[in-house]
């Protein structure tokens, strides 16, 4: 299992690495880009441009950073136990449902106080519940969790259209979507909240869910690496024996695990639902689930690292719409394109440059001596 | 002289780690050429780069006299060589002769082959009295079987070298005998058969000429018939080895652990352990010896709470426990029962974890992790630093993640760990498996002090001369049944090996 | 009666139809898998096939090219696939994840950049797809009570890529069984340390297995957007290349029971259809959703250890180190 080059240094590892992955998978974009016949430099400033400096892009760029930071961590979370969850998609539709029924049952008789913590709890625990099926299945009848996520994706999608479009139809329309959500549970936009601070911001969809995901990393953060359940959940993950051994209920970790990660994917309701669109509509996940994927893997299932991925992918995404208004043949979808890019580059390829880097390195630096061997 | 087989100055390093350095060898033709070395004194890298898996960095390879550049077993094989690895390469869902057939298929239809192999295959199991059902699926055939298999497939394309990689590893003594009876057969065609083994008495035995590796170097070819096991021991371990241990006669005193008719059946249904009875004392060690793969895992596991017996039941230090009970490593432990399981690598350690969490596996719900909610690092990274220097760790360094220590560093902290909980009971599992003759002197001495402190202990090990050098009592294990219990004293290799097939006690003294 | 076995007829026809790229998909997903690469990326090998067979189609006016560009466009796919998890040995679920996404945003930004209609391609002309054949004898036959319309509605006026659909079944089995690449195969998924030590290369041989998969799963996007429709459409394959893996599973990794599958899955697609608005005797109308829905309940109860026990290669999602 070992490989014949030396170790890379850490700050290679979790610095240099993910910088050249991320250099590379832009580079295959830009090529692809010059093939269309526009020009890549032009288009990546556009993207900045629309990111960060446009009136309000940063808004933008940060509400879609808190659906990323969700999904980010529910998938971070699964991996820690080495859990695969590609169902981040259908733990945050489900998630949705979760918010509506919340408001919908209890939101209208509760002041916001009660009735917002009480929205965001449907939200979490109905995507908890999407995951822990799975993980149960996993765990107890050892039915693979890549597998039995992908179908619950599409067992959430159609549910969710079954009852968009019937049960939980909004009266008098036609499009599949509920009704909007009791007043007391929808959470207040960014700007309104700062406004009475003394701050004046571009209004944008960025709303108090940035402090829920922000509360959100600070929870992962504390629980793996600060609690003994997640203890439990890295010992299962780096070696499933040693965990039984050290007289940890593997099972049930993994149980917990896929219960807390499909909570944290549920979440993503919380920014999408209570916090912008405050009605359920169909497909508003729109990827965020398996782009989490992404979002995990660049930021090496670590808060800070997670946080700066959905960043990353929040600009991508805000910018990104921007080309369809400065371009003719390029738009939106480019970055679908990046992403899958990025993907492939920091996750399937991630340890292509890692021989050639390390060796370099190793030319440069002197080797220290390695542990006593 | 005829050389089947030469090597001159193979070298091969893996990231830091050089498995091989400047190795010379030659090989006679029609001999069996013994090679002898320590776990992990690279003799299976070697094997490797002369059957292709591995590339070496430098040196050169000849066979039958000429420069060959052998780049993947399929120049090997061309070049006649044939290997039977410790593990063995067969498909279990394939039968005996799909198995062989694979890589020699003879066409791009199945059918086009498969008659010559046939043929073939009953041929050399004739020759060499390598019986075996070739339409049987490997996964119903038993471990001999296999590896009669194995061999099969290593002579189908008329091998001038055979190279086993520790091939008696899962045989008893007698399987054993048999086997080399077909070694000497091959020897005696002119094949040469090159025997990997870190057993002396296997080399005394059966080979021609022996060549010793230690850490990575060649450090000695030998005439058979002009050496001694004394002299093998020194070269392997580089000084002189006492292959006795000092140990004084037990005190046993009242019994602490004991298990009544335990049997334990697999999931399969499978019957794996039946009708263990023993008793362990304080201040003594009970040997479990056994073929690898006769229950010894199992045993351990069961007595650990990692698997749940069938039926019968335990006594540990006063607490009953029956197949009724749900037991789980968590509670097996709290009874004060500390256990070294027979593989770190698997059990004992996470390895991508830092020293100091590894320090509390098995006990971070206790107050070594911090006595509050949340972990606490300050007394996590003390408590590591105060079992490092007193077991010896090297290097001290709390923050270091386990893979990085040495064999004998990582073994010194499973065991630094599960002495420190002052257990009653002590369950070891091939303790100084992989690890270097320094540290297996000084596990053995911790073990032994431990017995004279009083602490009861059930040692499984594989090594023969290790059960019988530490043991009070050894009881044997053979098909997951217990054959017999002797006094060490009474025990030699002779009658242990017969009960390690299967012979009573009665029968076999 | 005769009217409800007509209706019948007609869904075991429209059952064929929706099962085609079921079944090249499934065939495909049996030669990656039981080479021990789990493949979640034939969902974007489809799609990609899909676009590049209408693209090719509708420059050059040849369907056939279309198809033969399809099938390079799967196999592209798969080398990605194959150098990330072979060559690099990246994690295999990663990597799908990847080819499904790069091929969603691929198909519509190259789309969108050629044609510019929103990511579809021009409608192509029928005589640049592939068209139903006639069999030789229809009218002849149609004077035969019953055994006419069989022959006429379910074995003859498909399109060709039907036809390779239905042969590749027992072509896979063939050659899974009887070769000596299907014993190499099957061997790699299972032991590639066996394979290796006999002298043969796991990782050219996990190529191989990957390009078979990636040429079927080009005709089965050629069939999607050349043959059954007429141009490309976004996210055509629609989550096909997913049902194609449950099929897989379903069937245990063998040939026939992932065929016998994918009819499955198609048929329940095809009632589906016909039972909208129908209400049942005694079951009542039943939600088109939880039709459709169906193939992955039954995946999942199945994985489950409900019906049945799957048993995977045992080397699947393990990449190989010496």
């Amino acid at each position: 299992m070992s490989t014949p080059t030396p170790p890379l240094p850490r700050w290679a590892d979790l610095i240099l690495l993910p910088i050249i992955n991320l250099f590379a998978a832009f580079f295959i974009c830009g090529l692809i880009v010059l093939a269309i016949g526009e020009n890549p430099i032009e288009a990546l400033g556009v993207m900045i441009k629309g990111a960060f400096v446009y009136s309000g892009g940063l808004g933008y760029t940060l509400f879609y950073t808190t659906n990323y930071v969700f999904t980010g961590l529910a998938v971070a979370l699964a991996f820690h136990c080495k859990m695969f969850n590609i169902g981040g998609e259908g733990q945050a539709l489900i998630g949705g449902l979760g918010a509506a029924l919340a408001s919908f049952s209890l939101g209208v008789y509760l002041p916001a106080p009660l009735a917002i913590p009480l929205a965001v709890l449907g939200a979490f625990i109905a995507g908890g519940i999407w995951g822990v099926i799975p993980g149960y299945l996993q765990a107890k009848r050892g039915s693979h969790i890549v597998i039995t996520t992908i179908m619950f994706n599409f067992l959430a999608a159609s549910l969710m259209v079954y009852l968009l479009a019937g049960p939980m139809l909004e009266a008098g329309q036609q499009s599949p979507q509920t009704a909007k959500l009791a007043e007391s549970t929808l959470l207040p936009k960014m700007a309104d909240m700062l406004r009475p601070l003394g701050f004046d911001i571009t209004s944008s969809p960025l709303n108090a869910s940035f402090l829920i995901a922000l509360g959100a990393m600070a929870v992962f953060y504390v629980l793996v690496w600060h609690t003994r359940l997640g203890f439990n959940i890295r010992s299962v993950g780096q070696n499933q024996e040693a965990a039984h051994y050290a007289g940890i209920n593997v099972a049930r970790t993994i149980i917990i695990t896929m219960a807390i990660s499909g909570g944290f994917a549920g979440l993503l309701a919380t920014n999408e639902i209570l916090g912008f669109n405050h009605k359920v509509v169909l497909n508003f996940t729109a990827g965020y689930g398996f782009t989490g994927i992404a979002v995990a893997l660049m930021g090496r299932n670590h808060p800070i690292g997670i946080f700066l991925a959905a960043l990353l992918f929040g600009a991508l995404t805000q910018g990104g719409g921007e080309l369809d208004f400065e371009f003719q043949s390029i738009t939106r979808e480019m970055v679908l394109l990046i992403q899958g890019m990025i993907i492939l580059f920091s996750g399937a390829l991630a340890y292509m440059f890692n021989p050639p880097l390390a060796r370099m390195i190793a030319k440069f630096v002197a080797p220290k001596d390695p542990a006593n061997g | 002289m005829n050389t089947a087989l030469e090597l001159k100055n193979v070298s091969k390093s893996f990231g830091l780690v050089k498995a091989n350095k400047n190795i010379n060898l030659a090989v006679e033709a029609g001999s069996i050429h013994g090679i002898i070395g320590e776990n992990g004194a690279g003799k299976s890298t070697l094997m490797n780069i002369i059957y292709g898996m591995h590339r070496a960095d430098s040196g050169e390879i000849h066979f039958g006299g000429q420069k060959v550049d052998v780049r993947s077993s399929a120049d090997a094989i061309e070049h006649g060589i044939g290997m039977v690895h410790q593990h063995f390469m067969l498909v279990p869902t394939f039968t005996v002769l799909e198995n062989v057939m694979l890589g020699t298929e003879g066409g791009l239809m199945l059918r086009d082959g498969r008659g010559a192999a046939l043929e073939r295959l009953l041929h050399l199991s004739e020759t060499y009295n390598l019986q075996v059902d070739p339409h049987a699926l490997v996964s119903d055939l038993n471990v001999g079987q296999r590896q009669r298999v194995e061999i099969i497939k290593a002579l189908k394309g008329g091998a001038k070298v055979l190279i086993l990689d520790e091939p008696t590893g899962v045989l008893t003594p007698q399987e054993a005998d048999q086997l080399f009876e077909i070694l000497k057969v091959l020897r005696d065609d002119g094949v040469s058969v090159l025997l990997i083994t870190h057993k002396l008495s296997e080399i005394m035995d059966i080979t021609d000429t022996v060549s010793i590796m230690r850490q990575g170097e060649m450090v000695g070819h030998r005439k058979t018939s002009e050496t001694s096991p004394q002299e093998l021991a020194e070269l392997m371990v580089g000084r002189e080895v006492l292959l006795e241990v000092d140990r004084k006669p037990a005190k046993p005193a009242e019994v602490r652990f004991s298990a009544k008719n335990l049997g334990y059946t697999n999931a399969q249904g499978v019957v794996e352990l039946e009708d263990i009875n023993f008793e362990v004392r304080s201040g003594e060690i009970l040997g479990v010896a056994g073929v690898s793969g006769n229950g010894q895992t199992q045993l351990m596991e069961t007595l650990a709470g990692m698997r749940h017996l069938t039926s019968g039941s335990l006594n540990i230090l006063g607490t009953e426990v029956t197949a009724a009970d749900q037991t789980d490593p968590r509670i097996i432990r709290d009874l004060g029962v500390g256990h070294i399981p027979e593989d770190r690598h698997t059990h004992g350690l996470v390895l991508n974890f830092e020293a100091r969490e590894n320090m509390i596996l098995g006990f971070q719900d206790t107050e070594l992790a911090g006595s509050g909610k949340l972990f606490d690092y300050k007394t996590i990274q003390q408590n590591c630093e105060d079992k490092m220097a007193h077991y010896d760790v090297r290097p001290p360094n709390p923050r270091l993640n386990a893979k990085n220590f040495s064999g004998g560093n990582q073994q010194k902290i499973v065991i630094a760990r599960e002495f420190s909980a002052n257990p009653g009971v002590l369950l070891v599992g091939q303790p100084t498996r992989g690890v270097d003759v320094g540290a297996i002197e000084f596990i053995h001495k911790q073990l032994l002090e431990l017995r004279d402190a009083g602490c009861a202990i059930l040692l499984v090990s594989v090594e023969l001369d290790e059960i019988m050098s530490l043991s009070d009592r050894i009881m044997v294990l053979c098909g997951g049944q217990n054959v017999g219990i002797i006094d060490s004293a009474d025990a030699d290799r002779q009658t242990l090996g017969l009960m390690m097939a299967g012979q009573r006690q009665e029968a076999a003294a | 009666m005769a009217d409800f076995l007509y209706q019948l007829l007609l869904s075991l026809d429209a059952t064929l139809r929706i099962a085609t790229p079921l079944m090249l998909c499934a065939m495909a997903g049996i030669f990656s898998e039981r080479s021990g690469i789990v493949d979640i990326s034939l969902e974007g090998k489809l799609l990609s096939g899909a676009f590049v067979a209408a693209t090719i189609a509708a420059l050059t006016g040849s369907a056939w090219l279309g198809l033969g560009c399809a099938m390079l466009a799967g196999i592209f796919m798969s080398l990605i696939h194959g150098f990330a998890c072979i060559t690099h040995r990246g994690d295999q679920v990663v990597s799908g994840v990847a080819i499904n996404i790069l091929a969603s945003g691929l198909t519509i930004v190259l789309g969108i950049a050629l044609f510019k209609r929103g990511g579809q391609t021009p409608s192509l002309p029928r005589e640049d797809r592939f068209t139903p054949i006639e069999w030789w004898g229809v009218d002849m036959m149609d004077s035969v009570p019953v055994l006419g319309t069989i022959y006429r509605q379910l074995i003859s006026g498909h399109n060709m890529l039907v036809y390779v659909a239905l042969l590749a079944v027992p072509l896979t089995a063939l050659i899974l069984y009887r070769s000596r690449f299907g014993l190499r195969l099957r061997a790699v998924g299972e032991v590639p340390e066996a394979v290796d030590s006999a002298g043969i290369s796991v990782t050219w041989l996990r190529y191989r297995a990957l390009i078979v998969g990636g040429a079927l799963c080009g005709i089965a996007g050629a069939y999607l957007s050349i043959a059954q429709g007429g141009n490309f459409v976004r996210e055509m394959s629609a989550g096909k290349g997913y049902i194609a893996l449950a099929a897989v599973i379903f069937g245990n990794w063998k040939p026939l029971s992932a065929f016998m599958a994918c009819l499955m899955f198609g048929f329940l697609e095809a009632a589906t259809t016909r039972l909208e608005g129908v209400a049942l005797p005694l079951i009542g109308e039943v939600p088109t959703q939880l039709m459709l829905a169906m193939p992955y309940v039954l995946t999942v109860l199945l994985l489950a250890g409900f019906i049945g026990k799957p048993r995977p290669p045992a080397a699947i999602g393990r990449p190989y180190h010496k």
